[in-house]
């Protein structure tokens, strides 16, 4: 039950970019289309996961031990950067089917503030190992879906007479606030 | 000296971040329920963005090309720390408001894309101006968006009470959805602008502009990394 309100609450009641305002950047940027909305998803939930299995251990057996929990910024920034690199890399040998369809989102993602926000919130709220690979999966899973709804609703929106000066960005933008508006409806969940 | 100046003053207006050039949108949505949460997370942008222009420029020579990128971001990073323990030492309440974004600045792509697109090719003076101009740009506009939203969504601006007693706030501005709905006005209305004067200038209208990704400098050079290859 712990874990199915975990799961609840990280997909909706506090989505990742939609009301959390996380990775919007990347949301903004790769919301045109369907197809690259699921693929730049998947790469996200992919790499949160890997991301948190390796910052957890981390934190709590290098930078909490030795008092440099200061450190967790850089520490994390560069762990999730060399992770990419490294997912990229053996995606390209091992796997390359899946490498053809995510390779070209692993890049993005080392900029994702998603990935790294994640990584510091489960430190944040003493998650348990478990309950924070769980965190990672929901939160990942929340932005693919709003990536999808957002990028489905764009693609109309490009055969719809949109005012000139709302074309591109803009209209974007307030397409996710009223998706984030509806969003916000879930919060009563969260008795 | 006029080149400086130029470098400057482009952060001021003709790219202006993030209204003119879209970049850095997690903190300009997140922090400006408020404006001084705005203004203190663009002082924040303002210092790492300065300093890291600066060391990235004088490093730039002995910064092999290949490991630029993770160079930038180690150099980021230790500034953003700098960042996190000055502002718990001087000012702790904003710290804690701010919250998860002090340090997601370190992958907020004004620091990386300036690194990329200026500092990394110009000397430290220049490198110095651009980081302070784009600084301040992106602290003005915080501000105003953050005045904006608290102005209309709760009745105050930096905590004094500015409408008349009547006016009933919109609550929904301070809430997630406003932020999204306020930021995609304002550019709209830049763009309105950038028409109008262009138009009197009698030149051809600009377009607006487009794709995030394409403006944000630090996915572009992932996917100049990509081609690279």
């Amino acid at each position: 039950m712990e874990y199915f309100m975990l799961f609840i609450s990280a997909i909706f009641i506090n989505n990742i970019v939609l009301v959390q305002y996380l990775g919007t950047c990347p949301f903004m940027g790769t919301s045109k289309s369907t197809d690259v909305a699921f693929g730049m998803g998947a790469a996200v939930i992919f790499v949160m996961l890997m991301a948190t299995a390796f910052t957890w251990p981390l934190q709590r057996y290098v930078l909490t031990p030795f008092g440099i929990g200061y450190l967790q910024t850089i520490v994390f920034i560069l762990v999730i950067a060399s992770l990419v690199q490294f997912v990229e890399m053996f995606l390209k040998k091992a796997v390359p089917p899946l490498h053809a369809s995510l390779g070209l989102f692993l890049p993005l993602i080392t900029t994702n503030c998603a990935v790294m926000g994640v990584a510091i919130m489960v430190q944040r709220n003493q998650y348990s190992f478990v309950k924070a690979m769980a965190f990672s999966l929901a939160s990942g899973i929340g932005f693919l879906i709003a990536l999808i709804i957002v990028s489905a609703i764009r693609e109309r929106l490009d055969l719809s007479p949109v005012p000139v000066v709302f074309r591109g960005i803009p209209v974007a933008l307030v397409t996710a606030g009223v998706m984030s508006l509806v969003f916000l409806a879930f919060q009563g969940m969260a008795a | 000296m006029s080149s400086i100046k130029k470098e400057f003053l482009k952060g001021l207006w003709d790219e202006l971040p993030p209204f003119r050039v879209v970049l850095g949108l997690c903190p300009t949505l997140a922090v400006t329920s408020t404006a001084e949460n705005g203004f203190g997370m663009g002082v924040a942008v303002l210092f790492v963005l300065t300093l890291s222009n600066a060391i990235i420029s004088a490093m730039r020579k002995i910064i092999p090309a290949k490991v630029r990128i993770a160079c930038f971001i180690v150099i980021a990073a230790s500034l953003v720390v700098a960042v996190e323990l000055l502002m718990q030492a001087y000012t702790y309440s904003l710290y804690q408001k701010l919250g998860i974004f002090v340090p997601l600045i370190v992958v907020n792509c004004i620091i990386l894309g300036r690194a990329e697109a200026f500092a990394s090719k110009n000397p430290v003076l220049p490198s110095i101006a651009d980081g302070l101009g784009m600084g301040l740009g992106f602290t003005l506009s915080l501000t105003i968006l953050g005045a904006l939203r608290e102005g209309l969504g709760s009745g105050t601006v930096f905590g004094v009470p500015v409408v008349w007693e009547t006016f009933r706030p919109a609550h929904f501005l301070v809430m997630a959805p406003g932020a999204f709905v306020c930021l995609g006005v304002i550019l709209a209305g830049m763009n309105a602008l950038n028409r109008h004067l262009s138009r009197r200038k009698g030149e051809p209208a600009a377009e607006p502009q487009n794709a995030a990704c394409a403006s944000c400098a630090s996915c572009n050079l992932c996917i100049t990394a990509k081609r690279e290859e």
